[in-house]
């Protein structure tokens, strides 16, 4: 088998001799357009919306190529082969997003048709990563594996990202366009701070439909989504998707590049907008748009379950080093006899997110000894072995722990997700990654984690929001006053069923003095806390005011 | 950003920075007239004279040389610029593994 | 201003007509406010006619008069301003206009296919345009995941997996 065979069972998407064909056609005219670039055919101005759509940025220090993870799904030989272009291309890193996607951030302009023409190689590309377009669709890590599964959001997404793909009217937006999917009733895909978030769901009689919000989002102006629709029969989705994008690219603000995202819309027209899609759906010719079950059930082919074996549930070891790490790394199964494990990216001192082409390739080796060759990329910035044997989960574990990829911190106070801030993002006011270092130093101890139990860091270094600080129970906002790093902190937001966004309470702290908050903010909740009773528990029980008072005492 | 040379007059020492077009590395330029890959080799220009150094800087756009062309102030032993970003411009990022 | 059609630069019959100069016997282009006003007397007129929208303006607005235009010039005020898409593909799939729709503005190259696809006819060019830069644009991707208006076929490539099957 060449190691960029794809594993038998793992459930990607399989291109076909059409899709490798438009993929090529698509780096020929990338390729195209790099030498109009560089020949002066093209100004900056004309060529920037054409590189961000091939997922190409100008950062601090260097462009950055945003690779797509198709719904955060990998399999091992496409994860081996981006480990491949790290190792060519970049310093021998890649650095997974809270888009599910990995960016390579030492990339050359004239090295990019190569680097696509590897990740051809394994039917991915960086299509859509940017620009104002529909981004890559993002779904629930545990999509196919998680007990609490209504409908399997996979092949949704593909027929979204099929659907969405150089989309001949949808290509140019008035801004980015984000949908999110998920099939279980509990929201692991934060929904409702997207620009659609889609509930799949089943009626009484047992068929497929999606519940469709729209208008949410995080940014400068964090919005909850509006519901347009509870019910959209599987067959009119993609319908029903056409009409709330047309209705936005008509309507949606050009101007002012803070109001262009669809929340500013939604939020402006409130339940007009929703009255507007459903004159859109209404007057559609429907039949041009209708998603039939053969075509749902050809492209489900593609994400038939691997051959599961008949097991039973079983305990774990009794090593207790093992069973630390296993109480927040594995995760039920659908299947009896199996798990979920979550890999963390977040090693205490570590940057959130970055993994070592060696690591990488470890990772995919493991996958195709452990889980059919199937890995995922979270939103909180780790991977995911979605279908592991419960008797091999002691020998992955060893594994993992050989690669440095076995920090039992899944859910705790470091597994912090952090955007690149100003060390590499040319958008940034403040540095993110060493204050998500220094607190992960400074909750080092795993009792003590153990003890805080599920926290979520989230770090932005500016009001983009890339790091969904609003969103976090301990939120971090870094900006730049008068040339100097200050970060400001939002307590109590939530990206699951109950999202919320984070309140915020009160002057920003300095980048010596952020750490010393965040403890403080953890000495309260301890002091305050209720048995059994989470920060966020806390935090809503009691309210914001004792967290000020200990954060903001005269001294 | 290169608006923002504009916006307001310079009241310290200035030089011009921007992204290579090929490779899109950092490069720096200064009364030398080149652009530099160290903004150790480059002098920067006087306050009264930045205006005059942005139109020669830009004509690195118009050639196709370089990207995104701004001016940055600086202080002149080094020259270290004032602000914190740009500095992380010259060493790159401060945190380690990827520095390695 | 050259016009692009077919990939091939041809030269341009029409005259956009400002507001309130005379209307020529040939064929003419005016603005929608124009046509809303005088509705009545255009008409008795026989010439080809034709309407320069707005990005902003909705294809409902032009709805009434379509029967009776020959063509309707969209415009681009930017490249990255994509309403122009939206109304083209309005006005030939809600509106069943059969007429010539023209891109004007500041279009790219790499957006022609994309604009044929939506229903665009053809572009107008600044001079010295090299039309064979927009053909081989409209060739390099031949593959559309979507329909295109004026094809029949129904959701396009996710139907292959069917023939396939």
């Amino acid at each position: 088998m060449n190691a960029l065979t794809p594993p038998q069972y793992a459930r990607t998407y399989r291109y076909d001799e059409i899709d490798r064909e438009f993929l090529q056609e698509r780096i020929a005219e990338f390729r195209g357009q790099i030498e109009r670039r560089l020949a002066g055919e093209l100004t900056e101005d004309e060529f920037k919306p054409l590189r961000l759509m091939n997922g190409l940025y100008l950062q601090l220090h260097a462009y950055m190529l945003r690779v797509a993870i198709p719904y955060g799904l990998l399999n091992s030989a496409q994860l081996r082969q981006l480990g491949r272009i790290a190792r060519r291309w970049d310093r021998g890193f890649g650095h997974f997003t809270t888009r599910q996607n990995i960016q390579f951030n030492w990339t050359k302009l004239e090295d990019v048709p190569a680097m696509l023409e590897a990740l051809a190689e394994v039917d991915m590309h960086a299509i859509q990563t940017s620009g104002n377009c529909i981004r890559n669709t993002t779904t629930d890590e545990y999509a196919g594996a998680t007990p609490d599964e209504v409908v399997d959001p996979l092949v949704y997404a593909e027929i979204l990202r099929q659907w969405s793909t150089l989309h001949p009217e949808f290509t140019w937006l008035p801004r980015k366009f984000k949908i999110a999917i998920t099939g279980s009733p509990n929201d692991r895909v934060a929904a409702q701070v997207h620009d659609v978030g889609v509930l799949a769901k089943r009626n009484e009689r047992g068929e497929v439909g999606f519940e469709v919000h729209a208008g949410g989002g995080l940014g400068r102006t964090p919005i909850i989504a509006r519901k347009l629709r509870d019910w959209v029969p599987e067959s009119e989705f993609l319908a029903y998707m056409e009409a709330v994008l047309r209705v936005y690219n008509a309507l949606g603000q050009r101007e002012n590049i803070y109001k262009a995202r669809i929340k500013i819309l939604v939020r402006d027209l409130g339940d007009e907008f929703t009255q507007m899609v459903e004159r859109e759906y209404e007057r559609m010719p429907r039949d041009r748009y209708r998603l039939d079950p053969d075509i749902v059930a050809a492209i489900g082919a593609h994400f038939a379950p691997p051959p599961f074996a008949a097991l039973e549930d079983q305990e774990l070891p009794e090593d207790p080093e093992f069973r630390a790490w296993a109480s927040t790394s594995v995760r039920a199964h659908r299947q009896p006899g199996y798990a979920s494990v979550t890999i963390s990216l977040k090693p205490i001192g570590g940057i959130p997110g970055d993994a070592s082409a060696d690591q990488m390739e470890a990772v995919a080796d493991l996958a195709e000894r452990h889980s059919f060759g199937e890995i995922r990329v979270t939103h909180v910035q780790n991977l995911v072995l979605p279908h592991v044997r419960q008797e091999d989960l002691h020998a992955l574990w060893q594994g993992l722990r050989a690669a440095g990829l076995a920090t039992p911190n899944i859910g705790l106070i470091s597994d912090i997700i952090a955007c690149p801030g100003m060390d590499y993002c040319a958008l940034a006011t403040a540095r993110s990654i060493p204050i998500a270092q220094r607190i992960s130093e400074r909750f080092a101890s795993l009792d003590r984690q153990h003890d805080i139990g599920e926290c979520f860091i989230n770090i932005s270094g500016c009001i983009n929001a890339c790091g969904h600080h609003h969103v976090a129970h301990i939120g971090i906002l870094g900006v730049d006053k008068r040339g100097e790093e200050v970060y400001q902190v939002t307590l109590g937001g939530s990206a699951t069923n109950d999202a919320a966004i984070g309140e915020l309470i009160g002057p920003a702290f300095s980048y010596d003095t952020i750490v010393d908050a965040v403890e403080t903010l953890i000495t309260t909740y301890i002091a305050h806390r209720s048995p059994g009773e989470r920060f966020i528990d806390t935090y809503r029980r009691i309210g914001v005011t004792p967290f000020k008072d200990a954060l903001y005492a005269p001294a | 950003m290169s608006t923002k040379a504009k916006a307001r007059p310079a009241t310290a020492p200035v030089v011009f920075t921007a992204n290579r077009l090929r490779d899109g590395r950092v490069v720096w330029f200064g009364t030398e007239g080149l652009w530099r890959d160290s903004i150790a080799e480059i002098a920067p220009f006087a306050p009264d004279a930045a205006e005059a150094g942005l139109a020669l800087a830009r004509q690195g756009e118009r050639d196709q040389n370089v990207v995104g062309v701004y001016a940055v102030e600086v202080d002149p032993a080094g020259p270290i610029p004032l602000k914190f970003r740009e500095r992380l411009r010259v060493q790159g990022p401060s945190v380690a593994a990827e520095a390695a | 201003m050259p016009l692009l059609e077919d990939g091939r630069l041809r030269p341009d019959d029409w005259t956009s007509i400002e507001d309130d100069a005379p209307l020529p016997e040939g064929p003419a282009i005016i603005s929608l406010a124009r046509l809303q006003a005088e509705a009545a007397t255009l008409a008795g007129r026989n010439a080809p006619l034709g309407v320069a929208v707005a990005p902003e303006t909705q294809p409902e607005e032009i709805a009434p008069f379509l029967s009776r235009l020959a063509l309707v010039a969209l415009r681009m005020p930017k490249s990255k301003d994509g309403r122009a898409f939206t109304q083209a593909r309005s006005l030939r799939e809600h509106h069943g206009f059969a007429g010539e729709i023209r891109a004007t503005g500041h279009v790219l190259p790499d957006q022609y296919a994309m604009l044929l696809r939506c229903g665009v006819s053809t572009v107008e060019v600044p001079e010295g345009t090299r039309p064979e830069t927009w053909a081989r644009s409209r060739d390099a991707i031949r593959i559309g995941y979507q329909a295109a208006q004026g094809a029949d076929h129904p959701l396009s490539l996710l139907r292959r997996k069917l023939e396939l099957a």
